[in-house]
């Protein structure tokens, strides 16, 4: 495997009237070629300003990186540090080398374009095609994507086509030039069930017959064990836990991890006990970290815990984790 | 699309015979219109003749069912004053009205739209101050008093314009504005121009952040096509309404300043005809003012719907 991505140390912080808020605090990772990383973590844990940010799809003020590389080894040339790009250098990134699936498509889709346009426009801008090419080409795309009666749905406008179908058209405007990397920002949490089984089943067809990496953003853990190879969980602006899919669900390692795992509900159980629930509320961005961001509400928390912030450590083959608590021993790790 | 279409003509047909239906009471509501009409010393016998002659003595109905029989013909009766058919008159002046609310119109949409897209897309820049200070100054500034400064300073001191009248340049038949048309017409457009400014901007700034925009951006587009095809072409949706009226209400003539200016227009007719209590002409612009605006106001619903996609096939 090769890497197509490699994030360093970032660091992001918005800045506001009523404070600086650390939105992302020293995330690192790395995302291979054709594989799935998701990126699990509750609202506000920096999921999505992670990927935006890659892009320069933060508004910048307020938002500002303060830190981190972010190399991008798609490029024929060189690898290229994402976050040092300028504004022409970043346009031919995005669309072209790295598209994005938004969450709800009835806002993320202009209301007054016609969806063919909207992504045949991407194919011209990147691909260089005539109109008329690029009309066959997205035609042939909206097939693909499994849109019936393509041909004549390709001067529809976005508000005309139903939450499951709107995806499949995000979904061709993310894959219109064929990317290297895939970012779906919750792409399934606004459809009904048996619609996000659909979208999740063609996004993976279509990673597979294009080998593109999908960086898959979810706080929907079921989802994650349905499609991820890998998964990052963030917690208030920190990555606590990266690791195989498989590995992350038989062998979670830090406490958060296993909080969340335990919170599951269990088909199985008796259905008279109540579900478990990680104790008290997450941090308040506004507060500089200075400390394991999960201590207040680790269960195994220590002196150490209050003093510093952990680094990321690898526990096994491609397991990192951010906790200076050892889970299977049940005590402090040493040598951390 | 047709059905849409339908619907806004039954309305604007309602709205049509309500303004007949004013129009024609408003002179009623004045008293005994014939008393206004002859001088003072005529007799009653002399009125009660005119009145039979002109026929107020009829039930009211049916001087409303005469009315409007004779305006949907065109005819509002002769002018007192001119001696002239009413709507002779008004098709007369027309021209003059046409040039100068298109010229101004122009000058708002020319210097509007663009400072407010630029003061949206870059808030607290110097662009954006001169958006909304531009805003400010066409919106607050009564163009009565812009008149007579300009006419002082362009007109009297610089010599630049004329300070009053209408010149045109005849050109294989059409009579095309010269100079003449410029500072009554800037004076006219300066408010219009102020409310386009103010309202591109804002809708620019608020449409800037919607979830479409970043999806355009994702896609890798510059700067400039996602600022036209995506943001303007969303926010043409208002400011086509906005369009619509503001051309109505300078297509009905300033009497400002059509009079300041002694544009021979349609404003000017009206501030005449009040003045010389020419009733028959009072009506007919009233009615003829209403029916340009009215069929402007169709016209933007109609621009609304092909603008807006979701308004077209909603029905």
């Amino acid at each position: 495997m090769t890497k197509i991505l490699s994030v360093k140390n970032l660091v992001i912080k918005f800045y506001t009237f009523d404070g600086v808020v650390h939105a992302l605090n020293n995330v690192s990772f790395d995302l291979e070629e054709g594989e799935t990383l998701a990126i699990v973590g509750e609202s506000g844990s920096g999921k999505s300003v992670s990927m935006l940010s890659l892009l320069h799809l933060l508004p910048m003020p307020p938002a500002k990186i303060e830190n981190g590389e972010a190399y991008f080894y798609g490029n024929e040339e060189e690898p290229v540090d994402l976050l040092k790009l300028n504004r022409s250098g970043i346009s031919k990134i995005r669309g072209g080398k790295i598209g994005f699936i938004f969450q709800d498509a009835l806002s993320a889709l202009n209301p007054v374009m016609t969806i063919g346009r909207q992504i045949s426009e991407s194919i011209i801008e990147h691909l260089g095609l005539s109109h008329a090419k690029a009309k066959e080409k997205t035609i042939e795309l909206l097939k693909r994507v499994g849109i019936p009666g393509a041909r004549q749905r390709y001067d529809n406008f976005p508000h005309q086509f139903s939450g499951g179908m709107r995806q499949r058209v995000m979904i061709a405007v993310s894959m219109a030039c064929t990317p290297k990397i895939v970012i779906a920002d919750e792409p399934t949490t606004a459809l009904d069930v048996t619609v996000q089984a659909q979208i999740v089943d063609l996004t993976k067809e279509l990673q597979k017959e294009f080998n593109i990496a999908v960086v898959w953003i979810t706080h929907d853990l079921g989802v994650v064990a349905g499609m991820a190879d890998r998964v990052l969980v963030m917690y208030a602006g920190s990555p606590v836990e990266i690791a195989n899919a498989q590995d992350l669900y038989s062998n979670p390692q830090h406490p958060y991890t296993i909080g969340l795992m335990n919170a599951l509900p269990n088909v199985k159980g008796d259905g008279d006990s109540r579900l478990a629930s990680i104790d008290g509320i997450p941090p308040d961005l506004m507060d500089e970290p200075r400390h394991c961001q999960f201590a207040w509400r680790c269960p195994h928390a220590f002196d150490r815990c209050w003093e510093e912030i952990p680094q990321q450590v690898s526990v096994g083959e491609n397991h990192v984790v951010s906790c200076f608590f050892d889970v299977e021993n049940g005590r402090p790790k040493e040598n951390v | 699309m047709q059905r849409y279409i339908l619907s806004r003509l039954i309305q604007s047909f309602i709205m049509l015979v309500g303004v007949l239906f004013i129009v024609f009471f408003m002179l009623q509501l004045t008293g005994d219109p014939v008393a206004l009409m002859v001088s003072r010393s005529a007799s009653p016998e002399q009125i009660e003749e005119l009145r039979e002659e002109l026929g107020f003595n009829r039930p009211v109905l049916v001087q409303f069912a005469d009315f409007v029989g004779n305006a949907v013909k065109g005819d509002f009766g002769m002018s007192l004053r001119h001696n002239q058919p009413a709507m002779e008159l008004i098709l007369e002046r027309m021209p003059a009205t046409v040039e100068l609310a298109s010229i101004a119109l122009l000058f708002a949409m020319v210097i509007g739209i663009p400072l407010g897209l630029l003061g949206g897309a870059n808030p607290g820049s110097i662009w954006d101050m001169l958006a909304r200070g531009a805003g400010l100054i066409g919106q607050t500034i009564p163009n009565f008093w812009l008149a007579l400064i300009l006419i002082m300073i362009f007109a009297v001191n610089l010599g630049w314009f004329p300070s009053f009248g209408r010149e045109t340049y005849q050109f294989m038949g059409l009579a095309l504005p010269t100079k003449s048309v410029i500072l009554p017409a800037f004076a006219l457009g300066l408010f219009t121009m102020g409310q386009l400014v103010r309202f591109t901007r804002s809708a620019v700034l608020e449409i800037k952040n919607e979830d479409f925009v970043r999806t355009a951006y994702s896609k890798g587009l510059a700067d400039r096509r996602v600022y036209i095809k995506h943001i303007l072409r969303n926010a043409a949706i208002p400011l086509i309404s906005i369009l619509g009226v503001q051309f109505g209400y300078l297509l009905s003539g300033s009497i400002y300043i059509e009079t300041i200016f002694s544009w021979p227009g349609l404003g000017n007719l009206l501030a005449e005809s009040i003045g010389n209590r020419d009733f028959a002409l009072v009506q007919a612009i009233a009615f003829f003012t209403s029916l340009v605006v009215v069929s402007l106001n169709l016209t933007a619903d109609i621009a609304y719907g092909m603008a807006d996609p979701r308004i077209r096939y909603g029905e």
